[in-house]
């Protein structure tokens, strides 16, 4: 019992001062967040979200797809190809070079988008 | 289903104005067109435009007679392995689609399928479409939607559908005097573009019906539309002038595709172009909606935008007769 009460007194301090640095440093999350979320490209729709993503060197880019048919995310000059992404399957590629990489879906191939990596 | 006798000239079914003195009545032919989704049927028969509705044709008011030497069927967009709303069924519709052509009045000599057989290109997915169109008992002949070449450039199709074909799957046969060509305008598609036939398959094309009478029909099928229906959303094919100016010697050409999932007719000439219903779901009309995916529609609606088209020749005769039929 006692062990028990120490248990939960414990998680109840380590969640305040969890929530202490949340508050206390809102931008830090914040900009942690928007680098996570900008390494990604949805799928939507038959269009690319964003389009055009703009990513350090040695960014790694997921690509996931929201829309109810496979699309398949390829380079313009061959560099990568994914296999036939169905809903909710993922593409990641690993740009290690600087340089703009244009892409678009080998099966709509309407469907165009960029990866500017500098 | 429409009951309305478009026999009738005052419904608007005979040819009124043929202003090119070739037969063909363009504004009783939009008239036609315009019953193509509710199943009507729309034929020259000694260089008469004539249309029906398909509920007259299979009903009693007109007992259905011996119209021509061939009759074909032609499927689309089975998109087997696809259970999204829109359709969380695709065997019971494509189940529905060979029942409608087993029981046609007049039954077709064989099958096209013109594409999206699958909808991974999954082995699993051919053969659960094989085994419900088998009840068919007719030839199929197939050509390749891009879902059917996803992974692997079309070996598994052209291992299962097109054994004997060229290139990348495209072909040539002949049936009762008709000309029929196979293509293949799904594959090496370039960022930005539309469908492509490639100079591969153009020059083959070219060398294909160059031996041709001009009298001979042709009818040539292949997954995306070979006339620009849509470019924003890719429904064209880039280089599809080029094979139509190898055509334009013929006097009858039928030009079917399928990718749209919606059922269009365009005249140019002597060219008839048509997009067939899928069996699986819906697409929005061209710009009716953001994009051009699946479109759910109420589940009740499913079936009557859904179909089959019903493809008829009569030797000597101008042009073939071209019949969509939902599956209700």
């Amino acid at each position: 019992m006692r062990r028990k009460l120490f248990f939960t007194a414990s998680v109840v301090a380590l969640s305040l001062a969890l929530a202490a640095v949340v508050i206390l440093h809102p931008t830090r999350a914040k900009s942690e967040d928007t680098k996570t979320a900008s390494m990604e490209v949805r799928v939507d729709n038959f269009t690319f979200g964003p389009d055009t993503l703009t990513v350090p060197a040695n960014s790694t880019v997921t690509w996931v797809n929201k829309d109810d048919v496979p699309h398949v995310i390829a380079s313009n000059d061959g560099l990568f190809k994914s296999k036939a992404l169905d809903t909710d399957d993922k593409y990641s590629y690993t740009f290690t070079k600087a340089g703009t990489f244009a892409y678009y879906c080998s099966i709509h191939p309407k469907m165009v988008g960029k990866i500017v990596v500098q | 289903m429409a009951k309305k006798n478009l026999l009738d000239p005052k419904a608007g079914g005979f040819i009124e104005h043929d202003h090119n003195n070739d037969g063909i009545d363009r504004r009783g032919f939009l008239k036609c067109m315009a019953w193509a989704g509710a199943g009507a049927l729309c034929v020259v028969q000694g260089g008469v435009l004539t249309s029906r509705a398909l509920a007259s044709q299979m009903g009693s008011e007109m007992k259905p007679h011996k119209m021509g030497e061939l009759t074909f069927v032609q499927i689309s967009d089975s998109h087997m392995g696809f259970n999204k709303p829109a359709n969380p069924d695709v065997i019971a519709t494509l189940q529905a689609a060979v029942d409608k052509i087993n029981a046609l009045p007049e039954q077709p000599e064989f099958i096209l399928h013109t594409g999206d057989i699958s909808h991974l290109s999954k082995p699993s997915e051919f053969d659960n479409v094989d085994q419900i169109l088998k009840a068919t008992n007719k030839e199929i002949f197939f050509v390749p939607g891009e879902h059917d070449v996803l992974n692997d450039e079309g070996a598994i199709f052209r291992e299962r559908y097109a054994k004997n074909s060229k290139g990348q799957g495209w072909y040539s046969f002949d049936k009762n005097g008709v000309h029929f060509v196979g293509l293949v305008n799904v594959m090496n598609l370039k960022a930005g573009g539309l469908g492509t036939l490639g100079p591969e398959q153009l020059e083959w094309l070219e060398d294909d019906v160059k031996h041709l009478k001009h009298s001979t029909p042709i009818v040539v099928f292949a997954h995306i539309p070979l006339w620009t229906v849509y470019p924003e959303w890719g429904w064209g094919t880039d280089d599809s002038a080029q094979a139509l100016s190898y055509l334009k010697k013929f006097g009858s050409v039928t030009v079917l595709n399928g990718h749209i999932h919606q059922t269009m007719q365009k005249v140019e000439g002597n060219v008839t172009f048509h997009t067939a219903f899928s069996t699986a779901f819906p697409q929005p009309a061209p710009g009716k909606a953001e994009g051009p995916g699946p479109m759910k529609v109420p589940a009740e609606q499913l079936r009557s935008v859904l179909g089959i088209t019903d493809v008829n020749y009569v030797q000597g005769r101008h042009a073939l007769a071209v019949v969509d039929s939902p599956l209700v």
